[in-house]
């Protein structure tokens, strides 16, 4: 071995090289923090009186009240129905679109509008869509379909477009090669090839709608949500726990059966 | 003998599926069918509203053009509020979806007693939507942001620690025992054998929440919970369409910008 | 310094995959231990430092029996026991010098863990290694971007670093390429002299073995059946321990055994 080297150190070198953009961009990392803080209007006086509410309303919510369980059936029901009807028109829909939205086989001005639909069905919080249409075409269940349509069309519509993006391109050449039209290449070179995945994503959308279904009652769009909404006006937080109980079981039984037949076809 | 001119007693016959497939077909469509029926028939519709739905749709579209810019000002402080609202709730987040996730990953986890609090605190904050969690902490802390920062930030609880989780499942067992062999304990495997590993995915998956989360703090105003979602409420309430369609637009740019970030630093990250 | 007295393992309920071995390895050379797939080879250098949990026997390392040995007693223990692994086994994500200072954590706090600080002596004998075996430009390059030679060396030094009382090897040259796999076997060779260090290295090739061993241990389903200089290793011996055991799988996977490790190929799993 050398001999004795001379006393060297070592320090973990910082992971941004610059001194000058490291502790800039810490600066700024506490100066927005602390910016957000300061200029949110937090009503302290509000915040400090709800901790003995929060004892108040867990100790009324406790035990749930299932007493009303008609009520809660109804609005299940409706939640159930909601979300199976907007699936099959969503995911309908979403086909076209998708197909309109994927580069690879559409022409730029239709690709163009295919994406705008896609991100302006994406952008918006269904619930926001929601009160869109209970205020365009009144409260209940029609609403709410409405707003899962846009919900699916924009979720499913963008996974598919993507499928179809990456579909074999020698797929489509064949099928081309023999003469086909530009309806024919979708059934025989690109339909086939996106089918498990449009099952699959359809399946989950209908779980995603169901979850979905849930909240846009909240601003009037049918379903449990709007049950739960009042439970909370007319603080009956017994009623409440009991529909949030039921609701979490609903989700977590269609979230394993979405998974296990989503499993089952790949 | 060309290919043409073979001669057969009986003509070629081609399906699709079997027999059995058809059946199995058909069967699955007939279900699907009946439960779509059932939907239609029961739920609670009124019918001449669905046939008017496109004329009052484009209606409301008209009322709502040009947009209203007056109050622009506004509604720029009440996006910046939603902005903060979503910042602030996922930096939170994190204290609490970090140790979730260490005692929901099956790995890291001290017994078994952890690992069902880890996985039950997954499910409870997963399965209530945001805006559910916000009528609770609306109730408890009064109207606000502090309810919609408690709101978002419960929500991304579950979705953090999840992906956290698994991640931190999905790791290579290799610098873990190299660790072990040279006398780590515990602590010392955490922060050489799974802290490197799972890092990435870590940010990854903050950077994506925060960008599903200033989607979602843009309803918390409908349930009072602060943000934009106040003026859109106040506007639809009003009737000012044409304010209505000036917030709404905010929203998009702001979501779409807040996905454009997030992209870019989720690949810078990775 | 290590004395193994009937040591046995069986994994759940299967059969004993060491069958009473007894070992003792003096207080310095290079000791291979040769066997086809399956032998337990690998399961008796986990024993030693309880990576693998013995079944029964006793494994007494620098005078401490570290069979019954928990918490941080059986961590003080493990830190005189070096490992070199077949895969490597860095933290890909970290720095060359991070690694190698990682052979230094059953020493140092939690929190000198946590900001890298080591104490100056660790740093020092860091780079002294490093020089030794030609890593000195690489201190802050990621693990992951170094050839398998390299980050085999790195893996070396990170052993040492421990300060071992002795060094284990676990298949040390199996991922990597004959020329390369040539040169750490001579690297370990070298430093197992230099520090007076005894080495107990696993190894599938046969050739390697008698090259740079002092002593080779036959295994043969969980039992030694051949112990002495690697001279000693005639026809006759390989035959016993690798006869009629050709195809048996092992926790490496498909590796060549029987006559092709005897021609001396590298086996590459």
């Amino acid at each position: 071995m050398s001999a004795a080297p001379p006393k060297r150190t070592w320090r973990k070198p910082p992971a941004i090289a610059n001194p000058v953009l490291r502790y800039g961009l810490l600066g700024l990392t506490f100066g927005y923090l602390y910016w957000a803080v300061a200029s949110l209007p937090f009503d302290w006086n509000r915040i400090v009186q709800g901790f003995p509410r929060a004892v108040r309303i867990f100790g009324n919510a406790i035990p749930p009240e299932f007493a009303r369980s008609q009520l809660m059936i109804t609005g299940f029901t409706e939640s159930i129905q909601m979300a199976i009807i907007a699936t099959l028109i969503g995911v309908a829909l979403s086909v076209p679109v998708a197909v309109m939205a994927a580069r690879t086989i559409s022409p730029t001005p239709v690709y163009l509008l295919g994406r705008a639909i896609i991100i302006l069905a994406r952008s918006f919080h269904p619930v926001i869509v929601a009160i869109i249409f209970v205020k365009a075409v009144g409260f209940g269940a029609l609403a709410g379909i409405l707003t899962l349509i846009v919900y699916s069309l924009g979720f499913v519509g963008k996974l598919l477009a993507e499928a179809i993006e990456e579909v074999d391109y020698g797929q489509i050449e064949a099928i081309r090669a023999s003469g086909a039209g530009y309806f024919k290449v979708l059934v025989y070179a690109v339909f086939p090839q996106i089918l498990p995945r449009q099952v699959g994503l359809s399946i989950y959308q209908l779980d995603s709608n169901l979850r979905a279904s849930a909240v846009v009652g909240v601003v009037g769009a049918g379903g449990i949500g709007g049950t739960l909404m009042n439970a909370f006006r007319r603080f009956d937080y017994d009623f409440a726990l009991a529909i949030l109980m039921v609701l979490i079981a609903i989700i977590l039984v269609s979230e394993g059966i979405s998974g296990r037949i989503r499993r089952g076809l790949t | 003998m060309t290919l043409g001119e073979r001669e057969r007693a009986e003509p070629y016959r081609w399906q699709r599926f079997t027999l059995a497939e058809r059946l199995g077909r058909f069967l699955i469509y007939l279900v699907s069918a009946a439960i779509v029926f059932w939907a239609l028939r029961t739920l609670d519709v009124f019918w001449p509203w669905v046939w008017s739905a496109p004329t009052e749709i484009a209606d409301l579209f008209g009322r709502m053009t040009p947009p209203d810019l007056r109050r622009g000002d506004e509604i720029l402080r009440a996006m910046l509020e939603t902005i903060h609202i979503a910042t602030l709730a996922t930096f939170l987040s994190l204290f609490i979806a970090l140790p979730t996730a260490y005692i929901a990953a099956q790995n890291t986890t001290p017994n078994g007693v952890t690992l069902w609090i880890g996985r039950f605190i997954l499910v409870a904050t997963r399965s209530v939507n945001t805006i559910i969690w916000a009528l609770l902490f609306v109730a408890i802390f009064g109207p606000g942001v502090m309810a919609g920062i408690l709101a978002i930030a419960f929500r991304s609880i579950g979705f953090t620690a999840k992906l956290m989780a698994e991640a931190i499942e999905e790791i290579d067992r290799k610098p873990v025992e190299a660790v072990v062999a040279a006398g780590g304990d515990k602590g010392k495997i955490v922060l050489y054998g799974i802290v490197p590993q799972v890092l990435p995915t870590f940010l990854a998956v903050t950077i994506l929440r925060w960008d599903i989360n200033i989607r979602e703090s843009t309803v918390l105003g409908l349930v009072g919970a602060g943000g934009i979602g106040m003026i859109l409420q106040g506007a639809i309430d009003t009737f000012q369409w044409q304010t209505a369609a000036t917030i709404l637009i905010a929203i998009l740019i702001v979501v779409i910008l807040g996905e454009v970030v997030s992209s870019a630093l989720r690949k810078r990250v990775i | 310094m290590l004395r193994i007295t009937d040591l046995t393992k069986r994994y759940g309920t299967g059969e004993l995959v060491l069958k009473g071995l007894t070992l003792e390895i003096g207080g310095a050379g290079l000791t291979a231990i040769i066997g086809s797939s399956g032998a337990g080879k690998s399961t008796l250098l986990r024993c030693i430092n309880r990576l693998v949990e013995p079944t029964s026997g006793s494994i007494v390392v620098d005078g401490v029996d570290v069979t019954g040995l928990r918490g941080r007693r059986l961590r003080h223990a493990r830190r005189s026991i070096g490992m070199i692994f077949q895969g490597f086994n860095l933290i890909d994500r970290l720095s060359v010098m991070e690694n190698v200072l990682s052979g230094r954590l059953g020493y140092v706090g939690f929190a000198q863990a946590l900001t890298r600080r080591y104490p100056q002596a660790d740093i020092d004998r860091a780079f002294t290694l490093l020089e030794r075996v030609g890593l000195q430009d690489f201190v802050n390059t990621r693990a992951d971007t170094l050839s398998g030679g390299q980050r085999q060396r790195v893996g070396v030094v990170r052993a040492l670093m421990q300060d071992p009382k002795i060094l284990l090897a676990d298949e040390p040259t199996a991922s990597l390429d004959p020329k390369t796999s040539q040169q750490i076997m001579s690297l370990t060779r070298e430093l197992s002299e230099e520090l007076s260090l005894p080495v107990l290295v696993n190894i599938h090739n046969v050739h390697q073995a008698k090259e740079f061993a002092d002593r080779v241990v036959g295994l043969r389903y969980g039992t030694i059946i051949f112990d002495g200089a690697g001279s000693d290793l005639d026809d006759a011996a390989l035959d016993r321990i690798y006869e009629g055991t050709a195809g048996r799988g092992d926790e490496h996977g498909d590796e060549t055994v029987g006559a092709d490790a005897r021609g001396g190929t590298v086996a590459s799993p």
